[in-house]
């Protein structure tokens, strides 16, 4: 049987982005609402145990790390592997139905992460903090995404694999080795009869155990925020604006210069701590090394808009996606600085390090997923997208947002560091940590007012995809390039 | 603590030459590949326009249509 109309399938995508997007809410809900609690102290006392800060925060980092990006992530690596590759997964049965599987247990496995957090069973260790279990579950999903992604990929009708490929399974395998490697942990009960059946200890001690955790953590960022984003912006950049990405080889050599480098940078987390001095040497001079193969990408997709700037102006989703570059380039040039040794003497412990996340994670990584969202919307439903003024609005508000946010903690967190360091003459501390709590008050205020203004933004993207799925203005065919948008 | 001292500066010395004649040699790889008509690595960036199921593959993955040939055969 030769199948005449033979399609894309896109249910999966549509699973993964509607996660995305509710994973989205909530876990910037719970951020806007730990900004007013360090603004507004009362505020922890409100829900209880469940709504202090130290329950919260971590509920905030995975939600929004392991709820929304990585659900974002499946939901571009579904729709934009079977583009690239020119096959359709309903063409297997198998691979159809692995990534079902895919999606159902990693369902399954977000909502324990955050009903366990928010009941505060936590290994404490950062963005590792899922009890050993769930970190059992995690191996499972990641292991069916794999077959997923090599099902995929051996099915496909193009030989070559698109650079936005590379970047996916570059994801999968830097995520897998890392994860497996910090989440190496003993559980207690099941080894000495001490503690709940849940509970582990992790299986390094000490400075080792600071080391792995780091290596892990600043990788996460590395094949969680970075390496999936630019996966991302190589496919729906060029598609969006019909421009081919400026330099193929460019993207291969940023490729190869970013996987070698990111590896090493990880020990900048830890300056000025108990690790051996080369090691914070060489996680600084990474860092610093770290700038080129960013850049790379980074100008490749601004060179990529050449002679169309015209389309900034015109299109919304541009816009986002322009934006999402340019704070890459902010965030990969402001963390090499605070890498450097002296300005990290200064930089560590303050508000300066969130400030430098954000912009990043806002500007980057959820403008991306927004924008990749929004590019499929139409596809997915052969409708129009709703309303490209509400897109508008929406990209001005989360500016104003992310701005506030990194612009406040700039601000709030220079002034920390050159007051916990300020002396007198004979070498006496000349401020008391609560001075400085005092003065910083005004700026957490302003980040929360970023943080709110981030989220009515996300709101209206969730109404534009909503009203998008069920508007009644039809699309005969799939649109070749720029996004058809209502007015 | 001399000698590893000696060691580290040595080893730190050729990888860094390491490092850098690998990366101007793949950037030479790339451009010599294209001179030579090995290989046009910017028709690549088509992947991402062209992603049509209808369109034409930019380049054939013939070992798909293989197996598929030789599915029809048997059958
Ligand atoms: C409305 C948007 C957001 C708000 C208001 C917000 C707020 C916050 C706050 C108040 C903290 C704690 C800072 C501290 O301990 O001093 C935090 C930490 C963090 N957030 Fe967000 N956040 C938002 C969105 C995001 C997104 C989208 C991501 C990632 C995709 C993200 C990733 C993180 C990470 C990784 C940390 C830990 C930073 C560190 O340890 O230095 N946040 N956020």
């Amino acid at each position: 049987m030769q199948n005449a109309a033979l399609e894309y399938d896109y249910t999966v995508a549509k699973w993964f982005t509607y996660l995305a997007i509710i994973f989205g809410i909530v876990g910037m809900v719970i951020g806007t609402y730990i900004a007013f609690e360090l603004a507004f102290p009362g505020l922890n006392e409100v829900f209880g145990q469940y709504g202090t800060f130290s329950r919260l925060r971590p509920l905030h980092t995975n939600v929004v790390a392991f709820g929304f990006t990585l659900s974002g992530i499946f939901a571009t690596f579904y729709y934009v592997g079977q583009r690239t590759l020119k096959v359709s997964i309903a063409e297997s049965k198998f691979v159809h139905g692995v990534a079902k599987l895919h999606f159902w247990l990693y369902f399954l496995l977000a909502a324990l992460m955050v009903v366990s957090e928010l009941m505060g069973i936590t290994t404490s260790k950062e963005y590792a903090e899922m009890e050993w279990p769930l970190d059992v579950m995690t191996v499972v999903v990641w292991v069916l995404w794999g077959m997923a992604m090599f099902g995929l990929i051996g099915m496909r009708r193009e030989k070559t694999l698109y650079i936005s490929m590379w970047y996916y399974i570059a994801t999968f395998l830097g995520v897998a080795m890392l994860y497996l490697f910090n989440n190496m942990e003993v559980p207690t009960y099941l080894v000495t009869g001490m503690g709940k059946w849940y509970h582990s200890v992790s299986m390094y001690a000490g400075t080792n155990d600071a080391l792995v955790q780091w290596w892990y953590g600043h990788n996460a960022v590395a094949f969680v925020f970075t390496v999936p984003i630019i996966a991302m912006i190589y496919y729906y950049l060029p598609k969006e604006s019909g421009q081919p990405v400026f330099s193929y080889k460019l993207s291969l050599l940023s490729f190869w210069g970013l996987m070698f480098v990111y590896l090493w940078a990880g020990s900048h987390h830890l300056i000025y701590s108990t690790v051996p001095d080369w090691m914070q040497t060489m996680g600084s001079i990474f860092s610093v090394v770290l700038i080129l193969p960013s850049w790379g990408s980074a100008i490749n997709m601004l060179l990529t808009m050449k002679g169309e700037w015209n389309q900034l102006k015109e299109s919304p989703l541009i816009k986002f996606m322009v934006l999402a570059s340019t704070f890459y380039m902010l965030s990969t040039l402001e963390g090499p600085i605070q890498s450097i040794k002296s300005v990290n003497a200064l930089a560590h412990f303050t508000d300066w390090i969130p400030g430098h996340v954000h912009d990043g994670t806002l500007g980057w990584v959820a403008f991306m997923i927004i924008a990749g969202t929004l590019h499929m919307a139409p596809r997915f439903y052969k409708r129009e997208i709703y309303s490209k003024k509400l897109m508008e609005m929406q990209f001005w508000i989360q500016t104003t947002g992310i701005v506030l946010y990194f612009s406040s903690m700039w601000i709030a967190g220079i002034t920390q560091g050159m007051m916990w360091r300020a002396v007198d003459q004979y070498g006496n501390l000349a401020y008391s940590f609560i001075d400085t709590v005092t003065v910083l008050h005004p700026y957490y205020t302003i980040r929360a007012i970023g943080g709110t203004l981030f989220v009515t933004g996300l709101l209206m993207w969730a109404y534009n995809f909503y009203k998008t799925m069920t508007s009644d203005k039809v699309l005969d065919k799939e649109p070749a390039f720029a996004s058809p948008m209502g007015a | 603590m001399e000698a590893i001292r000696e060691w580290q500066a040595y080893a730190y010395f050729f990888l860094t030459v390491f490092l850098v004649v690998m990366l101007y040699g793949y950037i030479l790889h790339l451009y010599r590949a294209e001179k030579k008509g090995t290989r046009d690595y910017e028709k690549y960036g088509k992947l991402a326009l062209d992603d049509e199921l209808t369109d034409a593959p930019v380049e054939l993955n013939e070992a798909r249509e293989n197996e598929k040939n030789e599915n029809k055969e048997q059958s």
